[in-house]
């Protein structure tokens, strides 16, 4: 750790919190935090889930109120006895992850909504939501239809919308909720250039995340928190992502490239000149056993419908695909899974995971058959011997297996879909952006896992949006654009801002 | 992520389909009988379909909130009840006094499922299909299933609004066609042109994000709920008015075939989206054909399988289900579990 925390510079404070703190019945959320933001500043705001950034937005944004002993400023004077509409009365704004739209309205709607709020009954002035809406986008420089469904908006322009609404509520603090998370790169760019007109109107941001690379350059300074208590406050001049890591997990991580590995026999996956109109176009490539290969490429290179057809989800409409040397006809996805291929979904949250379920029914979900008794009933005792057998070996914290899964941390629902496939005994594993929503810390813990998994000899094919994290972990890369795979990449005998550089060009 | 793609048909959304289909069975009922396109069964058809576009307009504002009832035609029931009772007690009171105590009555009803549901956190359809037992229930034992038909002489003579004479007799148009466009109106009012009214979308379209803004979902409940419920007390006024008597089991039933209509016309279960015009097209669906199945002399028996089936036809000719379809048949390829 060699940057030091900054003492805050002269100047004025926007806000200004001293000795912040906040208990959840036995939990301590936050502990002493110490934060401040200047007038039309950008910082950033760092840890990882569960580390009380929420907590810290919320008690500024009035939803929670803090232990008694904290000092809290807005702009000189002491912000007691804070709510949601006194909070956003200062001038508080908070684009939430989710960005809370209405996604059946229009845009204008959205954007002005506040002139709907109030007890009182008023008529609707539509024509001057449309002009508020306009002028605000205007002020922004975006150009989005005002009559458009928010529904039908990329997730990058829903977030447009929702900063313009927090800029009609006349903001001057606005936090954003992990505003990058699913945005590609250059989205990710427009939004910066946006925040960079938010600070120089005198705007403050502060970005909440913990994937902060491409923010740092915006940012004049960040703030860690890790369990609950500030790290400290650093300029960003400086900053490295490997730094920022090492503050908010507290632990290094030594990262090193694959050592070549040659490997021969028959190919796990051999796909030839697989087509699928409108999605990829004549994609060759193998995996061999206990081979790692990554494919990367920007959000609508096809990756996940390649991945969808190679699960069986979708019918190619020309190519072959074969397992293990024999040709593989695929009905559905239940084929693909008699034949040895496990996927785990970008999305877990609500396709990887029955999120309401138990962490054990989750575990054993795909391997229902295999746990029946002489009777053909299921079997509670080879349930619960698989059960402990795979949260065992994938180091999984839990309470009991009978809880929900949905009490899981992220990381820990990525083990448990692995665990899921896993247990299926896969010959070839697909894994579609497994660290989304995941921790840095917890990251490596899956790497392992899927490194241990390569090991014993499992084929893995991995798609992620992170390049470093498919350059560190992959035996070979295939980059994917427009449907096609245009170059390979072996990391060992590249550097990662090459593969980055290509990628990104 | 894979690219969501619209396979909606340029054709216009569910209200379109539903004028399609209404044209086409009108079309055919003109031409099958020579009773359906008169001055007098139109009118006919319009001062039965009042009540329950009464119904449909207070339904569709629970829906639009992201709730669903299922009590609010017992409800009506309870409501009659209470109010011929009271006005007969009063000496017989007057249309003002029987519809504001109809407003009034049906609104306290639906304030009961707006709190139990808003305070007790119990999901609305569960709810309701209690009420909706609790309300028949007590209505049934304490009037012993006894029908009143001695209701008061201003509630029971017919008021006619405008009437026209034609071959087959006299076309009237009568009260509850006015009430039915008040009430419709109302609603639109209040769902279009009225800060609470967007509150009430935004309420079902994203209740977190509702919340966040710091809208009033209490008060939101309260208002969908009880403004279904003045509705409802409305429809019951109404259908007594129309009927010219009270029976406890009239509007049994009511529930599932107002709540099939609004669907059908493009109202989404879950909140945020939903039409005046649409709900009122489904209603039309469904009465033209009971109509005209009474006109062609189809058993009554037969009606509600009928009536079933066209309403599935209805929802699968929506632009969606169109496009589905019409992908499963340009190939065997696509058909199967394959997406």
């Amino acid at each position: 750790m060699s940057a030091e925390p900054q003492t805050a510079p002269d100047g004025r404070d926007l806000i200004r919190l001293e000795h912040v703190s906040k208990r959840f019945g036995g939990v301590q959320a936050l502990d002493d935090v110490a934060f401040d933001v200047k007038p039309g500043e950008v910082l950033c705001l760092a840890g990882e889930n569960g580390c009380g950034k929420s907590t810290l937005i919320k008690v500024i944004s009035g939803v929670h109120k803090p232990e008694t002993g904290a000092v809290m400023r807005f702009d000189g004077a002491p912000m007691d006895d804070l709510t949601p509409a006194r909070a956003r009365a200062l001038g508080i704004q908070v684009i939430w992850q989710d960005l809370a739209l209405f996604p059946e309205m229009s845009v204008a709607e959205n954007i002005a909504f506040e002139k709907n709020l109030g007890a009182r009954l008023r008529l609707v002035d539509y024509g001057a939501m449309r002009r508020e809406a306009a002028a605000i986008l205007d002020r922004l420089g975006v150009d989005i239809d005002l009559d458009a469904p928010v529904k039908s908006l990329s997730i990058a322009r829903r977030q447009l919308v929702a900063i313009a609404r927090a800029l009609v509520a006349k903001a001057r603090l606005v936090f954003m909720d992990e505003p990058t998370a699913s945005l590609s790169r250059a989205e990710t760019k427009a939004l910066l250039r946006i925040v960079r007109r938010l600070s120089e109107a005198d705007i403050a941001v502060v970005f909440v995340s913990h994937r902060l690379a491409e923010v740092l350059d915006v940012s004049s300074r960040v703030t860690v928190l890790r369990d609950g208590r500030l790290v400290g406050t650093y300029p960003t001049r400086g900053m490295t992502q490997t730094k920022l890591t090492e503050l908010m997990t507290g632990r290094t991580f030594g990262q090193e490239v694959h050592a070549p590995r040659t490997r021969s026999g028959t190919p796990v996956l051999a796909v030839e000149g697989l087509t699928r109109a409108g999605e990829y176009r004549d994609v060759s490539l193998a995996v061999m056993p206990g081979e790692i290969v990554g494919l990367i490429g920007r959000l609508g290179a096809g990756r996940t419908e390649l991945a969808l057809s190679l699960f069986g989800m979708t019918r190619p409409d020309a190519g072959t695909i074969r397992l293990e040397g024999r040709p593989l006809r695929m009905g559905s996805n239940r084929d693909a899974i008699a034949a040895g291929i496990g996927y785990v979904s970008e999305d877990r949250l609500s396709l990887g995971l029955v999120q309401p379920q138990s962490i054990g029914d989750n575990t054993v979900v795909t391997v229902l058959d295999r746990l029946v008794d002489d009777f053909g009933l299921l079997s509670p005792k080879k349930r619960r011997d698989l059960v402990a057998d795979w949260i065992d070996r994938l180091k999984v914290k839990i309470g009991h297996p009978d809880d929900p899964v949905s009490t899981l941390s992220g990381g820990n629902q990525q083990r448990i879909v692995l665990a899921k496939w896993m247990a299926t005994g896969p010959k070839l594993l697909i894994l579609d952006s497994p660290t989304v929503g995941v921790d840095v810390g917890a990251r490596a813990g899956i790497f392992e896992i899927v490194r241990e998994l390569a090991a014993g000899g499992v084929a893995i094919l991995l798609i992620s949006d992170e390049t470093p994290e498919v350059y560190f972990n992959a035996d070979r890369i295939w980059h994917m654009r427009d449907g096609r795979l245009i170059e390979e990449f072996v990391p060992a005998e590249t550097t990662l801002a090459a593969v980055e550089e290509a990628v990104h060009a | 992520m894979p690219e969501t793609r619209s396979r909606r048909l340029p054709i216009g959304g569910v209200e379109g389909w539903l004028l399609v289909v209404i044209a086409l069975i009108v079309a055919y009922l003109s031409i099958a009988t020579d009773t359906f396109l008169t001055l007098v069964n139109v009118f006919d058809i319009l001062n039965y379909s009042a009540v329950n576009v009464i119904f449909a307009a207070g339904l569709l504002v629970v829906l639009i909130a992201g709730g669903i009832d299922i009590s609010f035609a017992v409800g009506a029931s309870v409501v009659q009840y209470l109010a011929v009772t009271a006005l007969g007690r009063i000496g017989g009171g007057d249309w003002a006094l029987g519809i504001a105590l109809s407003l009034v009555l049906g609104a306290c009803l639906g304030a009961i499922n707006a709190a139990l549901i808003y305070h007790f956190r119990i999901i609305s359809i569960v709810v309701t299909i209690a009420t909706f037992n609790l309300f028949f229930g007590l209505l049934m034992f304490f009037t012993g299933g006894v029908s009143i038909y001695d209701l008061p002489d201003w509630l029971s003579s017919r008021v006619v609004l405008y009437d026209v004479e034609t071959d087959l007799g006299w076309a009237e148009i009568t009260l509850p066609v006015l009430v039915m466009v008040v009430t419709v109106f109302a609603t639109w009012l209040l769902l279009r042109r009225t800060s609470l009214g967007r509150q009430l979308f935004a309420m079902g379209d994203n209740t977190e994000g509702a919340r966040r803004l710091g809208i009033n979902l209490g008060a939101m409940h309260y208002l969908a709920y009880g403004w279904l419920g003045a509705c409802a007390g409305l429809a019951g006024l109404m259908q007594a008015h129309y009927a010219r008597e009270v029976v406890p089991n009239a509007l049994y039933g009511r529930e599932l075939e107002v709540l099939a209509a609004v669907v059908l016309g493009g109202a989404r279960l879950g909140g945020g989206r939903g039409t005046l015009f649409g709900a009122i097209l489904g209603l039309a669906l469904v009465s033209i054909t009971q109509n005209g199945l009474n006109l062609l002399g189809v058993s009554p028996y037969a009606f509600r399988m009928i009536i079933g089936f066209v309403i599935l036809v209805a929802i699968s000719l929506s632009g969606e289900t169109i496009g589905l379809v019409a992908s499963r048949l340009r190939g065997p390829k696509a058909a199967g579990s394959v997406r």
